[in-house]
C-alpha cells in the first residue's frame, strides 16, 4: 500500500456516467413551465453614434412581453476589474463594435423574440473605425471611448534590476518578434441561462460559467439587487477555458427580461454571437531581447507587448500584466525590462483565455533562447538547463518557487524524446523542438479588492452516517474539480471514494472564487481538506469519549476505525446502531467499527455533523505597481518536445510527436491530469497552426463558426507521451499544484522551434499556415 | 402547418406534429425531452448532435424532421441496456475520455456506428471516424483509447449507469 488511499489514482470522474449516458444537464437543458425566450439585438457597425431607438413597433408584435434598451436598463458600469469598469449592458449614446448590445426581447418563443429584433428601428451616425491596434495607437485615430486618449486601455512600465547595465555586461544580445492572431475559446457549448426570480425578489440564474461568484456580484450591481438576493447555479458546464469567467450580457439580459415580465426566461446564444461575444484570446505583439554569456548564462531581458483589446477592457488589465511578469521564470535572470500596451479596438473584446497573457510572450521568449542557443553553438535544451530554476528560487520580480520540478520536467522530456538521436540528425523536412513555461496555482488575489477567503467548503455527514456531502461554490467546468474535491475529502477523512457526494457551483452553499487561473485544485482543495478534517475531529471526538481513548489513538482507513491500530472493542457501538438502523437495507458488517457507525454516533451525540473549512492565500509579491498580477501560491510548470514534418513543397506542417512533461506537485488523480495536459497541447497545437478570427474591412468577423474557424479534430492531434512530474507543493493540498494552463505555455514555441529546425525558417506570425510557412521557405532561399 | 411524424426512438414508436422547418435535434431535445443529444452549433460543424438515424451517424440539425419521418433513430439515452452502460460507454468512463461531457454524447455514437460497421478498427479508422465530432477538452487522446479498447473486447454490457 502506498502513502494514500484515494489520491494519486486513477479514479473515474464521479460524473463520468452520467456525461456518458446523457443524464448530466447542462444550461440549455432546462427549461421552466411558462418561460420566455429572450434575444439580443446586436450592433451590424462597428463604431456609430445611436441617434434613435424606436422599440414601438416590437412592443406590439403578438407574443413580445418585454423590450429593453439602455434607457429601461440603466446605465451602470460594469467590467472584471473594477479599476476600468468600461461598459454598461447595452449601449448608449454609440456602439463599439460589430456586436455590441443595443436591446433585448423577451418573447413567448425564441422565433417571435427574433421577429421582434427586427422590428427595432435604431438609426446610428457611422463613425470612422479602427481595427488594428498600432494604428489605434497613432494620433488622430478614432477615439473609441472619450475617457481613453490614445485609445491606451491599459499601460504597464516595469523594470527589475538595471536592464541597460546588464546588457551591458553580456557578450550577446539576439532579438526576436513574434505576431499572433485573436483567437476563440471553441468551448463545444454555447453559453445559456435561465432567470427566475421568485415572489421576495430573489434571482435565480442557472448559468453556464466557470465563475458563479463573480456573475453574482456583477449581476446584483448592474440590476441594482442586493446581492444576497442573488443566487447563481452552474449546472454542467460544456467547457470554458476563459471567456465563461465573467459576467455576460447574456445573463443580465435574461434577468433584467425576468424581472419585467415576472417570468422565467431563457436566452443562449448562437455559436456566432459566441464569436461575436469573444472575451477570448487577445493578439499580441510581442518584441524582445535576450542577453546572454559566452557560456549561454541569461542575464537580461527586453520585453515589449502591444495587445489588441478590442472595444471594452474585459480582462485586459490582468492581461497585459501576465505578459510581463510570466517572464520572470523559470530562468534565472539578472535584469528585466518590460513595457507593454493595451489598444482599445472596434472589435469585440478580449479576455481571458487558457494561459492568459502568458502563452504569447514565452512563444516568443522560448523562440529567443533557441536562437541565443544557434548562435552561441549550444544545445537548446542544454541551455534551458543550464539556466534554470530550482525549487526555492525566487523570480527578479518576487514570484517565489515553492516547489519546481522544471529540471526533472526537461530532463523527463529530452530522454522521453529521444532528443540527442534526433536534435542536428534528422533529414530535411523532418524537425524537433523544445520549450520550458510555468503559470500560478490560481491568482493570488481576487479581480475586485477584498479580505475574502477565496474558497469555503462544508463537508456534511449524513444522519445515517454513511454518505459524506461536500458543498462548495466552487465550478466544475469539465476539468474534473468535483472530482478533486471528492478525492481529497475521501483521502482527508479515510473514506473510500464512493461514498463521497458532490454538490457544487451554487452561491447558496459557499464562497469560491472559481473555474480561472488553474486555482481550484490548490485553493478550493486546502478548503475541502480542512472541511474534512473538521468533520472527521468532530466523530473522533465522540468516539474518543464513547471508548474512552486518546483522539490520537484513533484512525479512520478505507472506512475503517482503528484503536490503537487495532479494531477496539466496539460491540456496544455497534449495537447501539443496530438498533438506530432498524429497517434500513444496509447494516454495518465486518470486524472494525465502520466510519458509517461512528458518523452515526457522532449525529446522536452532537446533531447534524458539518466540517467547514477555508483558504485564502498569503499576503504576495512585492511592493511594485502591479506585483499583484502573477503572484500565487504556488507554480507549475511544464517542458515539451515536439517532433514535425514540414511538407517541402507546401509548407504543410504535421506535428508527429509530442513528449509532454508537467509537474503539477501531486497528481490527486493521473488519468484528470494527464487529460488537462492532452487538452492544452491540443489546444496549444490549433493556435499555432490554424487558429485566427479573421475580420472584414468593416469589422465583421469573417468565420464566426466552427465549420471557418478551425480548431484540431482527432486527425490532427498526435498521440501525447505524457509524463507527470511530482515536486510535492509544500503550500498544495497533499502537495498538489496546477495543471490546467501551465501545461500549454511550451507547446507553441516547441512547435515553432521545430518547424525552424525541419525549415531554417524562423516564423514570426501565426498561424503557421502552409501558405505563410511556404512564403517563409521561399524567401529563405532567395536569400542565399 | 404542421405535420405528424412517426419515427422510432431508442425502440420506441414516438408520434410528434412538426413545423416543416423543425430540426430532428429540437423534436429529440424539446419534444421528446431527450436533452443528451447536445446543440453546440446548428450548422453540422461540431457533431455534438450527432444520432444514429437508420444505421448512419448524422448532424441531427441538419436532419428536418419530416425526412426523418419512419425512421429509426438511437440516441445517447437509448444506448444503455436494463440500466447497463454500453461497453462504448464504460470504456469512455474508465479511460478518462470525457471532461465536459458536452461532445460525449455525440462522439460515443459516433464511436458506435464505427464499431458496428468495422469491430476491428486501427487507429487511424477511429480517428477518421471521430473527426465530425470536435473536442475542445481532451486532446482526443483518451477518446480513441476508450473506443480502441471497447473494440478489443475490454469492456462488456454489464457497467452499472
Amino acid at each position: 500500500m502506498g502513502e494514500f488511499n484515494v489520491i494519486s489514482t486513477r479514479a473515474p470522474r464521479l460524473d463520468a456516467a452520467a456525461k456518458a449516458t446523457g443524464k448530466a444537464k447542462y444550461a440549455d437543458d432546462f427549461s421552466m413551465p411558462g418561460m420566455l425566450h429572450g434575444a439580443i439585438l446586436q450592433s451590424p457597425i462597428a463604431h456609430g453614434k445611436i441617434l434613435n431607438i424606436d422599440i414601438s413597433r416590437a412592443r406590439r408584435l403578438p407574443g413580445v412581453k418585454a423590450v429593453m434598451t439602455a434607457k429601461e436598463a440603466g446605465l451602470v458600469k460594469y467590467g472584471v476589474s473594477p479599476a476600468r469598469y468600461d461598459e454598461t449592458l447595452y449601449a448608449y449614446e454609440k456602439v463599439r463594435y460589430v456586436g455590441d448590445e443595443v436591446a433585448a426581447v423577451a418573447a413567448v418563443d425564441l422565433a417571435t423574440a427574433l421577429e421582434a429584433l427586427q422590428l427595432i428601428k435604431v438609426d446610428y451616425e457611422e463613425l470612422p473605425a479602427v481595427f488594428d491596434m498600432f494604428e489605434a495607437m497613432k494620433e488622430g485615430a478614432p477615439l473609441i471611448h472619450d475617457e481613453f486618449p490614445g485609445n491606451l486601455t491599459a499601460e504597464v512600465h516595469q523594470e527589475f534590476g538595471d536592464t541597460e547595465a546588464a546588457m551591458a555586461e553580456c557578450d550577446l544580445i539576439v532579438d526576436h518578434t513574434l505576431l499572433n492572431k485573436r483567437q476563440d475559446a471553441a468551448f463545444i457549448e454555447p453559453h445559456c441561462c435561465l432567470a427566475n426570480f421568485d415572489l421576495d425578489g430573489k434571482l435565480t440564474l442557472q448559468t453556464s460559467t466557470q465563475v458563479p461568484h463573480y456573475v453574482m456580484r456583477t449581476v446584483a450591481m448592474v440590476l441594482r439587487i442586493p446581492v444576497g438576493n442573488v443566487r447563481v447555479v452552474k449546472p454542467y458546464v460544456g467547457g470554458g477555458f476563459g471567456p465563461k469567467a465573467e459576467a455576460t450580457p447574456l445573463e443580465m439580459s435574461a434577468a433584467l427580461l425576468a424581472r419585467e415580465t415576472g417570468k422565467p426566461v431563457k436566452m443562449n446564444y448562437s455559436r456566432e454571437q459566441v464569436f461575436l461575444h469573444s472575451r477570448a484570446r487577445h493578439q499580441f505583439y510581442a518584441e524582445m531581447s535576450l542577453g546572454v554569456k559566452k557560456d549561454g548564462t541569461m542575464v537580461a531581458v527586453r520585453n515589449k507587448a502591444v495587445l489588441d483589446g478590442g472595444a471594452y477592457t474585459s480582462f485586459g488589465i490582468a492581461t497585459v500584466y501576465y505578459s510581463g511578469s510570466l517572464l520572470g521564470g523559470p530562468y534565472k535572470l539578472k535584469a528585466m525590462k518590460y513595457d507593454g500596451m493595451r489598444a482599445y479596438t472596434n472589435k469585440p473584446a478580449c479576455g481571458a483565455q487558457r494561459g492568459h497573457g502568458g502563452v504569447i510572450h514565452r512563444a516568443a521568449f522560448e523562440q529567443l533562447v533557441d536562437r541565443t542557443a544557434q548562435q552561441l553553438g549550444l544545445d537548446p535544451l542544454e541551455m534551458r538547463l543550464k539556466n534554470i530554476m530550482a525549487t526555492g528560487d525566487v523570480t527578479i520580480n518576487e514570484l517565489d518557487m515553492s516547489s519546481l520540478g522544471m529540471k526533472e520536467c526537461l530532463e523527463s522530456v529530452r530522454d522521453g524524446s529521444g532528443w540527442y538521436k534526433k536534435k542536428g540528425k534528422l533529414p530535411k523536412g523532418k524537425g524537433i523542438g523544445s520549450a520550458c513555461g510555468f503559470f500560478v496555482s490560481g491568482a493570488g488575489y481576487p479581480i475586485y479588492r477584498s479580505d475574502t477567503y477565496h474558497a469555503t467548503v462544508m463537508v456534511k455527514l449524513s444522519e445515517d452516517g454513511g454518505i459524506v456531502n461536500i458543498l462548495s461554490g466552487s465550478a466544475e467546468i469539465g476539468q474534473g474539480s468535483d472530482t478533486m474535491m471528492a478525492m481529497i475529502a475521501a483521502e482527508a477523512l479515510g473514506v473510500p471514494l464512493d461514498c463521497v457526494r458532490v454538490v457544487s457551483g451554487d452561491t447558496d452553499l459557499t464562497v469560491d472564487l472559481g473555474a480561472y487561473s488553474s486555482r481550484q485544485t490548490l485553493m478550493t482543495g486546502h478548503a475541502v481538506k480542512e472541511a474534512a478534517e473538521h468533520a472527521r475531529a468532530q466523530v473522533v471526538e465522540v468516539l474518543a469519549d464513547m471508548m474512552k481513548c486518546d483522539p490520537a489513538s484513533i484512525t479512520i482507513r478505507e472506512g475503517k476505525l482503528l484503536f490503537d491500530g487495532g479494531p477496539g472493542k466496539f460491540d456496544e457501538i455497534r449495537k447501539t446502531y443496530m438498533k438506530e438502523h432498524r429497517g434500513w437495507t444496509d447494516p454495518p458488517s465486518g470486524d472494525y467499527l465502520t466510519f458509517k457507525e461512528a458518523a452515526r454516533m457522532a449525529y446522536l451525540a452532537k446533531g447534524t455533523i458539518v466540517g467547514t473549512g477555508k483558504y485564502k492565500p498569503p499576503k504576495l509579491g512585492g511592493s511594485y505597481k502591479g506585483a499583484a498580477v502573477g503572484t500565487s501560491p504556488a507554480y507549475g510548470c511544464s517542458a515539451q518536445v515536439v517532433e514535425v514534418t514540414v511538407d517541402m513543397e507546401t509548407g504543410e506542417v504535421t506535428v508527429d510527436a509530442m513528449t509532454d512533461a508537467h509537474d503539477c506537485g501531486r497528481a490527486i488523480n493521473r488519468t484528470q491530469v494527464e487529460g488537462q495536459m492532452q487538452g492544452s497541447l491540443s489546444m496549444g497545437l490549433g493556435e499555432c497552426l490554424f487558429e485566427e478570427v479573421k475580420f472584414d474591412s468593416r469589422g465583421r468577423i469573417l468565420n464566426a463558426s466552427l465549420g471557418e474557424y478551425k480548431i484540431p479534430t482527432a486527425l490532427d492531434m498526435p498521440n501525447v507521451n505524457t509524463i507527470i512530474v511530482e515536486s510535492n507543493e509544500p503550500k498544495g493540498p497533499f502537495g498538489a499544484k496546477e495543471v490546467g494552463e501551465g501545461a500549454i505555455m511550451p507547446t507553441i514555441p516547441a512547435i515553432l522551434n521545430a518547424i525552424y529546425d525541419a525549415t531554417g525558417v524562423r516564423i514570426t506570425e501565426l498561424p503557421v499556415s502552409p501558405e505563410r510557412l511556404y512564403m517563409g521557405m521561399k524567401a529563405k532561399k532567395k536569400e542565399k | 402547418m404542421k405535420r405528424i411524424i412517426q419515427l422510432t426512438v431508442n425502440g420506441e414508436l414516438a408520434e410528434v406534429a412538426v413545423d416543416p422547418n423543425r430540426t430532428l435535434l429540437q423534436v429529440l431535445r424539446e419534444d421528446l425531452g431527450l436533452t443528451g443529444t447536445k446543440h453546440g452549433c446548428g450548422l453540422g460543424d461540431c457533431g455534438a448532435c450527432t444520432v444514429i438515424l437508420d444505421g448512419q451517424p448524422v448532424n441531427s440539425c441538419l436532419v428536418l424532421a419530416v425526412q426523418a419521418n419512419g425512421s429509426d433513430v438511437l440516441t445517447i439515452e437509448g444506448l444503455a441496456e436494463n440500466g447497463k452502460l454500453h461497453p462504448l460507454q464504460q470504456a469512455f468512463v474508465e479511460k478518462g475520455a470525457i471532461q465536459c461531457g458536452f461532445c460525449s454524447p455525440g462522439m460515443i455514437l459516433s464511436a458506435k456506428a464505427l464499431l458496428d460497421q468495422n469491430p476491428k478498427p486501427t487507429e487511424k479508422d477511429i480517428r477518421m471516424a471521430l473527426s465530425g465530432n470536435l473536442c475542445r477538452c481532451t486532446g482526443y487522446q483518451k477518446i480513441v483509447e476508450a473506443v480502441q479498447a471497447a473494440a478489443n473486447g475490454e469492456y462488456m454490457q454489464g457497467g452499472d449507469s
